[in-house]
């Protein structure tokens, strides 16, 4: 069969913002603005060579049969959104091309160019013709698209009292009536509640089965996996895997991020927090250069942090998780109550946090080691430091398809005398 | 970026790099003109959202400055008039002015103001300007049936002139166009044309006979006017209104101008469009 969409070797370049450099002296400023239009005209008109540019995107080819629904997996940086842009026509490729049958409709960000004074049903129409839909295509598909987004009662009111909710599911709504022969999806189910993101799921998977292609960006495995057939897995700026959704996904779990997984306070930028390493309970042999940042689902996560209390004050530390669309999972600080810190007589500690195995699911997190210190007038700083870590899904009995933010392993136990304790009642 | 109708049923496009020069593509620009028309009726809608006084703004704002030309230039200056009522003669020229100059000051920053919409979804980006000049035709239609009215109430015939009407203001649309896309575009790379738009604008208003008729400049230096490209637009839209001689030899100049300007401007447009997205 003919590709719907062939893609043969795109790249492209980006050109990196130069820092302009602070005057130093009178004369320098004096100078600098007499000479800055020359510099800036250069730099603004891109014949300045000695900007510094970077590949964003390199060498990617690729084919999509028609019905296909091709998932794009990646970190942040390698190169998702850029590739969606090129699709979609909004920013052309530095090399290469890519030809495609139909028509295309992307939804790179909800509500592109709703106005926030017009109502719900002049915004569905000035929505429907940007992304390409005729007047009578939009009438046609208007109880349609309202009873999608579930705001009949407020179609006549502005979108700007709308609540935020309201707002995604009009604008995924008209989008999702669209019906073009390539769908370009970019993380919009990040925003919404998990109810309406099903149904939007559900949406997509319909317009993949009537044999339309759908394009979808997403950090959220659980809804790629049950949506896709295939998955493009980015990694700086070039394809690193494409085939298999399951294959894919494993291969993006399990590759940690090349951060750190051991930081200490080198510049003396804190006053307290001074080293925080992390390690799993399967090395938690604290002497040993054994720090990662990559876990398994089934291992604890050792968090090793160091205080100094010089100035005696009375600082509290916590851990925080925090998942890629930038929701908290949760905070755990050493003391659970309020109750003011005996820690001004304390000079140095060591203090373990110990995240439990079983609990966090398969993905990336941001995982936060802070304290909170008051000053003499009784303002919070905070110092903290931040790892990127991965739960990798090996060891993982839950099925990555499974609904929920964290993986817990519940306790169930069968009450063999149910009856008889429901009669006693 | 170019599009190519394939013989089966599906269109083909394809995605290059190409940086060659080309005209803006008319034949997609048509498919989008449903595109054009509901984001003129939403900046219209928009405009007057939450006023109390509405549309009378539109009727407001041009009787105001009417008002106050004729009082400073008709009463205090004494600036003459053709014969003609100073208000009925400064309004036939001030609203083919108000229409350029809001055409261009609204087009030329039309983009920037437009970035999420660039930088998110794609359709003809020519649009933008195009629309906001469409804006600024609304409100000259509005200004000229006030025009009308003035004139029955001076008792000034409507006479057969007045057929040139749509000529002129099609020469003024294109140059509108073409200058207010180059605008546009330029000012993407170029912040600093935002300022140089209403300097340039305040200028270009006293360089064109529009509080002034042609008589009031000395002779020798009348064909002066002729450098200006809009010069044939504002005095024949004022001549078709109150029945003056058509400056032929002018609007010749003028229209050759404009041409030559809305060419340069549908061309650096395309040319530049494919940066928008990656510096707006």
């Amino acid at each position: 069969m003919k590709p719907i969409i062939s893609v043969k070797g795109i790249a492209k370049q980006y050109t990196l913002g130069s820092q302009l450099k602070a005057a130093n002296s009178f004369r320098e400023m004096i100078l600098g603005v007499i000479a800055s239009p020359f510099k800036n005209f250069r730099q603004l008109s891109g014949k300045d060579s000695s900007q510094q540019t970077f590949w964003a995107l390199s060498n990617i080819s690729f084919e999509v049969q028609p019905g296909e629904v091709v998932g794009v997996i990646g970190r942040n940086g390698a190169g998702k959104s850029t590739l969606l842009k090129i699709l979609s026509r909004i920013t052309t490729p530095t090399e290469g091309q890519i030809e495609y049958q139909g028509q295309m409709a992307s939804l790179l960000e909800v509500g592109t160019g709703f106005h926030p004074e017009l109502t719900g049903r002049e915004n569905i129409y000035l929505n429907g013709a940007i992304l390409g839909m005729g007047r009578q295509q939009i009438t046609e598909r208007l109880d349609d698209i309202v009873e999608f987004a579930e705001i009949s009662k407020f179609l006549d009111t502005p979108v700007k009292r709308f609540s935020s909710g309201m707002y995604v599911r009009l604008a995924f709504s008209v989008a999702a009536h669209l019906n073009p022969d390539i769908l370009i999806v970019d993380e919009v189910l990040a925003v919404g509640d998990q109810a309406f993101q099903q149904k939007c799921l559900g949406k997509l998977k319909d317009t993949g089965g009537d044999g339309r292609t759908v394009f979808f960006v997403s950090h959220n495995m659980t809804a790629v996996k049950s949506l896709c057939n295939r998955i493009i897995y980015l990694k700086d700026g070039k394809i690193e895997y494409d085939g298999s959704p399951d294959e894919a996904i494993s291969r993006y779990l399990s590759v940690g991020k090349s951060g750190a997984a051991q930081w200490s306070d080198d510049t003396n930028k804190h006053d307290h927090l001074k080293k925080v390493s992390l390690s799993s309970n399967m090395n938690s042999d604290m002497s040993t250069e054994a720090s990662t940042n990559l876990f398994q689902y089934s291992e604890s996560i050792e968090v090793l942090i160091e205080f100094e209390n010089t100035k005696r004050r009375a600082y509290r530390p916590a851990v925080r998780i925090t998942d890629v669309f930038g929701n908290v999972l949760f905070t755990s600080w050493d003391k659970d109550s309020l109750a003011e810190s005996d820690r001004k007589e304390v000079k140095k500690e060591v203090l373990v946090c110990s995240i439990p195995a079983n609990l966090l699911k398969p993905a990336g997190y941001t995982l936060t080691a802070f304290a909170h210190v008051p000053d003499d007038n009784g303002n919070v700083k905070v110092e903290e430091v931040n790892f990127d870590i991965t739960v990798s899904a090996e060891h993982c009995p839950i099925d990555l398809g499974r609904l929920g933010l964290i993986f817990p392993i519940l306790e169930w136990q069968r009450h063999a005398d149910a009856h008889k304790s429901n009669d006693k009642r | 970026m170019q599009c190519t109708n394939n013989s089966s049923e599906k269109k083909v496009t394809v995605i290059q790099p190409n940086p060659s020069w080309s005209f803006v593509n008319l034949t997609e620009l048509w498919s989008y003109r449903e595109l054009v028309s509901v984001m003129i009726i939403r900046d219209l809608k928009v405009r007057y959202k939450q006023t109390v006084m509405g549309v009378a703004w539109a009727v407001l704002q041009p009787l105001t400055m009417i008002l106050i030309f004729t009082l400073i230039f008709g009463k205090l200056a004494k600036i003459p008039s053709d014969g003609y009522p100073y208000p009925v003669f400064v309004f036939s020229g001030l609203l083919a002015w108000n229409f350029f100059s809001s055409a261009i000051g609204t087009s030329g920053v039309s983009l920037i103001g437009a970035s999420n919409l660039v930088s998110k979804v794609y359709f003809p980006r020519i649009i933008v300007p195009i629309s906001s000049i469409g804006v600024s035709l609304v409100d000259f239609v509005i200004s000229a049936a006030l025009l009308l009215i003035m004139m029955m109430l001076y008792g000034i015939p409507i006479t057969a002139n007045i057929l040139w009407l749509p000529f002129f203001m099609a020469g003024l649309f294109i140059l509108s166009i073409g200058f207010g896309s180059w605008l546009a575009a330029i000012t993407v790379t170029y912040r600093d044309f935002r300022y140089v738009i209403s300097y340039l604008l305040q200028i270009w208003m006293y360089l064109t006979p529009v509080l002034y008729p042609v008589s009031f400049v000395p002779e020798k230096w009348q064909w002066l006017l002729y450098l200006n490209p809009l010069y044939a637009w504002i005095n024949g839209i004022r001549a078709s209104f109150l029945n003056q001689p058509i400056d032929l030899l002018g609007t010749f100049i003028s229209l050759s101008f404009s041409i030559m300007i809305f060419a340069a401007g549908m061309f650096y447009f395309e040319k530049t469009q494919r940066r928008f997205a990656d510096i707006i």
